[in-house]
């Protein structure tokens, strides 16, 4: 009882190893504990860690590209069709011969005098008369001259030309019109036409029809149907039924059937729905060339405009109603049509589809962001581990032989340290502009421009922390020891410059963000179609997407200004941490 | 003391050769220059007339502007030039390199001096009052603030200025040294639009310089506080006022005044990012115009500036320690 005991005892007072031993932490644990403690630098941890998820995890979660396009369909009122009123007489022939331009100009002149009244004129050595069938609708004939009516006051003769008879009934209402003063008559069926010629005479002639003067124009559906639709007879028997208000009409032994009134109609055969041909006074073109206006739309502008309606609705092949207004300008009008463009959907307002919008060139901007930020993030740690590898190289070389390499080596930095940093940076972006480099191959050359520009600060430091640490005993023994001297330099003495490297390699990677950031502003740095947030602030230069787009550059300049703040808040954390006795 | 102002201005003086040779050496890589692009001009100008071909232009300009020789003769070429002080004519403005410096230095000098002043009386004593009360709460807003100035990236700081005061308030102008319609104005209207178009400007200088100059004289004011004649001083019931006025303050002065002398060359090389945002015609913007267009005179007389700027500040931060704190001997 009293052995145990006592062995109890004994084995209380060995047990030190765990229980009861001071607990000594390690240098790495304590500096990880004053960090810890340390409110600013775990905030500035928080939004690393946000940013890095963001910049990295976002742009695999987007399922956009960066270089994505967006499109939009929109719809403008343009100008699709041109229609004008015809006032020019169309003249078809019997035979389709084309009449000569002497006596379409004669007609016009005598139409153009004499209104609605039948009259005559000559011209190719023949003498022509005007006969009005209808409103805008006229025959013109040609005259065959059968003999003179002599008219002496109450006496009155008419004389037969030789070869030719002419029966009594003719030659009574013939003397009946020369005495009324009439110019054409009518008598057994056929038109006659009195010329005066000299003194009281009169030319009496028989008349035929040799043309029809119209205003109207005809469209035929089917080619197939061109024939029977160009005919004289058609023509005539469907302007007059038009004019007159008919609703059939027959000609070359068919019959037709005819809707529509006044300039315009659609022409079908009897029994049939489907049309065969339309009617109108009014010609349709369209606005660009090679545009195809369908028959029935040419019919619904032409109906419009006759009922002097400003909008009208047309049913197109695929079956969708179109809206279209008509407007004058000058004597044409104008049809505009509500027409669907398709085009990159720029500057687009915030929507869940795109929470941040779309920028100039239509691509989202919030994936933008997160490519620009793996961008920035990369040329921020590429460019300080640079910066990095050659202070510390030239730093540690210079910091431990003195002397004349030394001097040397400080000369240099002090030269590369009096290069000013923006001009130097805006030429080779210059440079790099002229060259036209490609934009993943600028990337590089910046990052590399970037850290031949920057590592001096680095190499100053090192410099300074090796000439002191140099003379410790520390070092004595590695000489004592006989280590290689790139080892000593580098195993033994840049190993204890550590901790301030991390610190001032912390704080400087905001100011690289921040430096090219600013070159990327400047439009000098990253370029299109490769992002970065300097270059997405770029917009902002563009005082129209400044005032109107907040949504494009605010979130990237919060963005940066996050960025910078949480390296430097973890920077000042690190050194709060290494070196306590330092306050911050 | 006078060996060592001789020294370090021959140092300096190597250092400023070396300096301009490497700036020339790539302002010569620029390939579609300044010489060719005129050449064009000048020959769409003279074609009608049946003057000069563009190749002709071309190789009598190159010859005009020594651009035949390599980069070594034309550097000496123009090293030649400037040591009989002829730093040529700027191939941008047209005028003497010279004359474009003295009617634009004046700009930058102005904002830069306003800017400084803000920013001393801003900085002091707020680095001061944080230090006293370290780790309130009044102290990590300043250590936030201050972080958050240095964070702050020049252009975004500009454009949120801008869109808040010119195109929300529409109080200031977004651009220029001068309103549209400056030249209608009396001399005091012309000198009070001039100050308005500064705000902006100094605003943002400001704003991104401050949270240095704090965090600095927040450390050093600390460091201070923490030392035994401080400790000797609160001992001798002094009060709190002339603790901090006359022991503390003076003595964090000796590193505020060498990093001070940082700051006044600054003054002169204009704050080229700034002016270029606002488009004050300093000389930073003027720079920046003669950078990008490829003006070699005006770019390398910039270059050189501010290289001599930056010696000249080393050299006077340098001779301040000394006059600052007479425990320093320079040498």
């Amino acid at each position: 009882m009293s052995e145990n005991n006592r062995i109890n005892n004994d084995t209380e007072q060995l047990a030190l190893d765990d229980g009861r031993r001071v607990k000594v932490l390690s240098p790495g644990m304590m500096v990880f504990k004053r960090f810890i403690r340390n409110k600013l630098a775990i905030a500035g941890i928080i939004i690393l860690v946000f940013m890095f998820a963001f910049s990295f995890l976002g742009g695999v979660i987007s399922p956009y590209r960066q270089d994505q396009v967006f499109y939009k369909t929109d719809s403008a009122n343009k100008e699709y069709a041109s229609a004008v009123v015809n006032t020019e007489f169309r003249f078809l022939t019997p035979d389709g011969a084309p009449l000569s331009t002497l006596v379409r100009a004669n007609f016009s002149r005598v139409v153009k005098d004499a209104g609605e009244e039948g009259v005559s004129f000559e011209a190719d050595g023949t003498i022509w008369s005007v006969k009005p069938l209808a409103e805008s609708f006229y025959a013109i004939g040609t005259g065959k001259q059968l003999g003179t009516v002599t008219v002496l006051g109450k006496i009155a003769d008419v004389k037969a030309d030789p070869g030719e008879e002419i029966s009594d009934a003719v030659k009574a209402a013939a003397l009946k019109a020369a005495q009324s003063g009439a110019e054409s008559f009518e008598a057994e069926g056929q038109t006659y036409m009195l010329t005066r010629g000299k003194a009281k005479s009169y030319t009496l002639a028989t008349v035929a029809e040799a043309a029809l003067a119209s205003l109207l124009s005809y469209d035929v559906y089917d080619s197939a149907d061109a024939e029977a639709v160009g005919t004289y007879a058609f023509r005539r028997a469907a302007e007059l039924a038009l004019r007159g208000g008919e609703k059939r009409f027959e000609a070359d032994g068919a019959a037709y059937a005819l809707d529509g009134e006044g300039d315009s109609g659609v022409i079908c055969r009897e029994g049939e729905d489907a049309p065969i041909a339309t009617v109108s006074n009014v010609i349709v073109n369209p606005v660009t060339a090679g545009n195809f206006l369908p028959m029935t739309y040419k019919a619904a502008v032409a109906e419009a405009i006759d009922n002097k309606q400003t909008a009208f609705e047309y049913v197109n092949e695929a079956g969708e109603t179109e809206k279209h207004t008509i407007r004058m300008r000058g004597n044409n009008y104008i049809v505009y049509t509500e027409q669907q463009t398709y085009l990159i959907d720029m500057y687009a307002a915030p929507s869940l589809s795109h929470p941040l919008g779309t920028d100039d060139h239509g691509m989202d901007v919030l994936t933008r962001l997160m490519y620009g930020g793996r961008i920035s993030l990369m040329v921020g740690f590429v460019v300080m581990l640079l910066e990095n590898l050659i202070g510390i190289i030239v730093g540690g070389v210079s910091g431990y032989f003195g002397g004349w390499t030394d001097t040397l080596l400080m000369r240099f930095v002090d030269l590369f340290n009096s290069i000013p940093y923006y001009p130097m940076m805006i030429i080779a972006g210059a440079i790099m502009d002229a060259f036209e480099v490609p934009p993943y191959t600028r990337i590089f050359l910046l990052m590399a421009i970037m850290g031949i520009m920057g590592w001096t600060g680095v190499a100053r430091v090192v410099r300074g922390q090796i000439l002191s640490l140099r003379e410790q005993d520390f070092m004595v023994a590695t000489e004592a020891t006989g280590i290689r001297i790139s080892r000593r330099i580098f195993k033994h003495l840049v190993p204890n410059v550590m901790p301030l490297l991390i610190v001032q390699a912390t704080m400087g990677l905001g100011s690289i963000i921040l430096a090219e950031a600013t070159l990327s502003y400047l439009g000098l740095g990253i370029k299109y179609p490769l992002a970065s947030w300097g270059s997405i602030i770029n917009a902002s230069s563009n005082i129209y997407v400044m005032t109107n787009f907040w949504y494009i550059w605010i979130p990237a300049g919060v963005l940066i200004v996050l960025t910078v703040l949480g390296f430097n808040f973890v920077g000042d954390g690190l050194r709060d941490a290494f070196d306590p006795k330092m306050k911050r | 003391m006078w060996r060592f102002i001789v020294r370090r201005t021959a140092l300096a003086l190597v250092i400023i050769f070396f300096g301009a040779f490497i700036i020339y050496g790539v302002m010569r890589c620029l390939p579609t220059s300044f010489v060719e692009s005129m050449a064009r001009q000048r020959a769409a100008a003279s074609s009608t007339t049946g003057g000069k071909s563009y190749q002709e232009w071309l190789a009598e300009l190159n010859e005009a502007y020594h651009m035949n020789d390599n980069v070594v003769t034309g550097y000496l070429n123009w090293l030649g030039g400037v040591l009989k002080g002829d730093f040529g004519v700027s191939w941008k403005y047209g005028i003497p390199v010279t004359q474009k410096f003295s009617q634009v230095i004046w700009y930058s000098v102005v904002l830069n001096t306003i800017t400084l002043i803000l920013e001393v009386l801003i900085c002091i004593p707020l680095g001061i009052q944080a230090a006293r009360h370290q780790y309130s709460g009044f102290d990590y807003g300043i250590t936030v603030f201050a972080m958050l100035c240095i964070s702050l990236p020049t252009f975004f700081l500009a454009t949120l200025l801008k869109f808040a005061f010119s195109v929300k308030l529409n109080w200031f102008d977004l651009y220029g040294i001068v309103g549209r319609y400056h030249e209608q104005l009396s001399a005091s209207g012309k000198i009070w639009d001039m100050v308005s178009h500064m705000v902006l400007p100094t605003l943002t200088l400001t704003m991104l310089s401050v949270g240095g100059l704090t965090r600095y004289t927040r450390t050093n004011m600390l460091e201070v506080l923490n030392a035994d004649y401080i400790r000797t001083a609160r001992a001798k019931g002094l009060s709190e006022r002339v603790v901090i006025n006359r022991h503390a303050f003076r003595n964090t002065l000796i590193p505020l005044v060498s990093y001070m002398s940082y700051l006044v060359p600054a003054m002169f090389s204009g704050s080229m990012i700034t002016e270029t945002l606002y488009q004050i015609p300093g000389i930073g913007y003027i720079s920046y115009d003669a950078m990008v267009a490829g003006d070699l005179p005006f770019t390398m007389f910039y270059s050189v500036f501010l290289l001599s700027l930056t010696q000249l500040s080393l050299m006077l931060a340098d001779i301040m320690y000394a006059v600052v704190d007479p425990r320093v001997r320079v040498n």
